[in-house]
């Protein structure tokens, strides 16, 4: 029996401990991952899920313990890993942006030599494609920069997923389904179980607990660095899974504002290209922008942007602040610390006579700190020495922290844990109680029924407007498909 | 019609070139002709090459200060030790090339800004072309002078050799595995490092091959020039980078274009020669030089907002 178990091993990692100076980010984890299962792996950010997986994909020597692959204890690193047929797909996407997606698989899979490569890579990433995502209708001889962030996406689990000598046995999923909407995601998750149906094995990471519970065999959830459930799917609800990650489920009350229209709304834009419904936001609304991802929703908030503030030119005073959705891309300034990326938004607050006071942004940043419970030993650390969703933190916070009245979000909770979540939310409904509004793009239904009111949009325009009880998930889904069409 | 935003790349290049080619037949007819061609464009092969070399450099996102220097150094080893004793040149050229490729690993594994490292460089290059040829002179090898100066039939050996050096980096740097390796380090170094590549190689073998090129650079001007100077070359550090922008490369990201970089030095060698056949005096050429460079990215920036605002469409 222990036998038999051991031969299905693909990965195990066992007693792993692992810290970063005084941070213990691995303490004693144990993994073992069988062939023809796929193992859910939860836990709030910061608990120790991308530390094991790069453990286990050869990225980071753990300091304690073993990891074996397929058995074997011999060697470490990622050269061993691929070897041993495991795959990444991480959080961030990581193709490279100028080269085509057949180079990219030329990257992906070095074994892919000789003559002729870019035509077998092409042929195998359509053939890939094709099978996960049926009628997915993307180039395959454009340039990645050229696609669409859900087309990468798509592209990169395509690539991960192909076999060209052999195919993988373990793939790992980091937040595979961030950018893709809900049709691609039921998608992808039913490759999932068919590529587990024949033997393969999968990690699959998730902050969407339907996800992780209608996909995975077993789930294991981790809590700072440790693995404190291992269960199998059928066992748990969405309930167990919060509570053994930790969090108190606050039970949601969806207590909307009812805000008197008297007074003219604080943003307003006419249809879109002349389609569909115009859009109005008024004050101390949170107004939700829904629907399938890509059809019009940042495309919207970019506009509203716009037509407050110039393009080049400074506007004296802020009306508008916006958080971005991509943090790496138009979000963080890596290089500087937690303090400066916070307080780059109100400098002009900050500064007398164009000299910054550092007393009062120290204040500042201090107080944010606190109210939204960045965690970090010192505001003066690097902003990449926090964990994704803190620094999604900042980035509210930088917004927040403005005399901005009104907030654009462009679907800013990407990858962010839920215990993180429910605090911004929080945050957000204190505000928009003390007169704030918000705009706020999201892909996630819990958030949209979150709003007081919300736009609907299909392919660029706004064609629904739903508010107080009306914003269901049924009436947004049904909203989001025109009757007949396959979407 | 759909073209790949890598053919957009070409077409400002390609179209700057053929303008101010015919505003320099337009002004004097007479060079339209075999020696005309041939005497436009002699001097545009050594730029050619310096700026391939630069390409390689600026496609693992850095950006190579000692080029000119470099370049220096390579024509004035040419015009002593290459050509009295080959068997010496031959070796120096070797060690030179394997210092480039020292330079990309310490620049990556030290994570040191490559601006920095090249601007040292440029002085130790400076310094040793000074120790090799304190004064003026030495001679070409009889075999780079005839390669520079021979005469194939119908197209002037200036045009074949820069279509020669356009292909061949094309087909090493866009087709081959090795070239997607080195854009792909410049485009995304994590990716390429957690598909089990070594960075260190690559960008090493990136950095080889810059100095490979350069060193050729250096061959080709002295067969040109017949002897060398130690400060030969200097301002090739500049016209490489804007040959490599003017053909449609970018300073980050792993985007260039070989053949586009070849286009962008011709380019620049015939803004010189068009200022001269406009008697625009030598005070003000610089000048002139750097306008035309402007026209000319300017014009690539708004392709580039043309083709985003049809893709958002």
């Amino acid at each position: 029996m222990t036998a038999n178990l051991m031969k299905n091993e693909v990965v195990a990692a066992r007693g792993v401990k692992l810290a970063f100076g005084a941070v213990k980010a691995l303490d004693g984890v144990d993994l073992v991952i069988r062939a023809g299962e796929c193992v859910g792996l939860v836990g709030h950010n910061g608990a120790g899920k991308s530390t094991i997986v790069n453990v286990i994909n050869g990225g980071l020597s753990p300091q304690e313990g073993v990891v074996s692959y397929g058995g074997e204890t011999s060697g470490h690193g990622i050269a061993t890993a691929r070897a041993s047929g495991v795959r990444c797909v991480f959080q961030e996407l990581s193709l490279c942006p100028n080269l085509t997606v057949n180079e990219n698989v030329r990257i992906m899979h070095p074994d892919l030599k000789g003559w002729n490569w870019r035509s077998r890579a092409l042929e195998l990433v359509k053939k890939q494609l094709q099978e996960i995502f049926p009628g997915h209708g993307i180039d395959c001889d454009s340039t990645v920069d050229d696609l669409s962030i859900a087309e990468r996406q798509m592209v990169e689990i395509a690539i991960s997923f192909a076999g060209f000598v052999v195919p993988p046995k373990l793939v790992i999923l980091d937040e595979p389904t961030s950018s893709l909407d809900a049709g691609l995601a039921a998608q992808m998750m039913a490759y999932i179980r068919r590529f587990v149906a024949d033997g393969g094995a999968v990690l699959l990471i998730s902050h969407i607990l339907g996800e992780i519970l209608s996909t995975a065999d077993r789930i294991v959830v981790m809590k700072d660095g440790r693995v404190v459930a291992d269960r199998l799917a059928s066992e748990m609800n969405a309930r167990s899974l919060v509570e053994a990650m930790g969090n108190v489920v606050r039970e949601q009350e969806y207590q909307r504002s009812g805000i008197a229209r008297s007074s003219s709304p604080v943003l307003s834009m006419p249809p879109r290209r002349g389609r569909g419904l115009a859009f109005e936001a008024y004050r101390g609304e949170i107004v939700g922008l829904a629907g399938l991802g890509g059809h019009g929703q940042t495309e919207t908030l970019l506009d509203l942007y716009l037509s407050r503030n110039g393009n080049w030119w400074p506007t004296p005073r802020d009306e508008l602040a916006f958080v971005a959705g991509d943090r790496s891309l138009n979000g963080t300034f890596p290089l500087w610390s937690i303090l400066k990326n916070l307080t780059i938004a109100s400098l002009q607050e900050l500064s007398s006579r164009t000299f910054i006071d550092n007393a009062r942004e120290n204040r500042l940043g201090l107080g944010w700190k606190n109210r939204i419970e960045i965690r970090t030993p010192d505001l003066e650390n690097r902003i990449l020495s926090l964990s994704g969703g803190n620094q999604q933190k900042v980035l509210f916070a930088r917004a927040l922290a403005t005399t901005a009245r009104t907030v654009l979000m462009d679907d800013p909770m990407r990858g962010v844990d839920v215990g993180t979540k429910q605090e911004v939310y929080e945050i957000l409904r204190s505000e928009a109680a003390s007169g704030r509004s918000f705009i706020w793009y999201s892909t996630e239904m819990d958030e949209i029924r979150l709003c007081d009111r919300v736009y609907v949009f299909r392919e660029g325009a706004i064609v629904a407007e739903l508010a107080g009880e009306a914003v269901t998930e049924k009436n947004v889904l049904a909203a989001s498909f025109s009757a007949g069409e396959a979407a | 019609m759909k073209l790949s935003s890598s053919a957009v790349r070409l077409i400002i290049p390609a179209a700057s070139l053929a303008v101010l080619l015919a505003a320099v037949f337009y002004m004097q007819p007479r060079a339209m002709s075999y020696t005309g061609l041939n005497l436009l464009f002699n001097l545009a092969v050594p730029i050619a090459l310096a700026t391939v070399a630069q390409m390689v450099i600026m496609a693992v996102n850095d950006l190579d200060l000692s080029m000119g220097t470099f370049v220096s150094f390579c024509a004035c080893v040419t015009a002593t030790f290459l050509q009295a004793s080959p068997g010496t040149g031959i070796l120096i050229f070797l060690g030179a090339i394997a210092a480039y490729a020292a330079m990309g690993v310490i620049i990556y594994v030290r994570e040191l800004p490559a601006i920095v490292v090249t601007l040292g460089m440029s002085f130790v290059w400076g310094g040793l072309a000074v120790l090799i040829l304190p004064s003026p002179g030495g001679t070409a090898p009889g075999w780079a002078r005839w390669l520079m100066t021979s005469k194939p039939p119908f197209v002037p050996m200036a045009i074949v050799a820069s279509v020669v050096i356009a292909l061949a980096t094309h087909f090493l740097i866009m087709r081959s595995s090795f070239g997607v390796l080195i854009r792909g380090a410049g485009g995304n170094v994590r990716s390429v490092e957690r598909a089990g590549w070594s960075v260190v190689k690559v960008r090493a073998a990136a950095y080889a091959l810059a100095g490979f090129f350069a060193v050729l650079s250096g061959i080709a001007l002295v067969g040109l020039t017949t002897s060398a100077d130690a400060n030969i070359a200097l301002r090739y550090t500049l016209l490489s980078i804007a040959g490599v922008i003017l053909g449609g490369g970018e300073f980050v990201g792993g985007k260039i274009s070989p053949i586009g970089a070849v286009i962008g030095a011709l380019t620049l060698a015939l803004a010189g020669s068009f200022l001269s056949f406009m008697r625009i005096s030598p005070d003000w050429q610089i000048g002139a030089q750097g306008a035309i460079l402007i026209v000319v990215l300017a014009m690539r920036l708004f392709l580039n907002r043309l083709e985003k605002r049809e893709k958002s469409r």
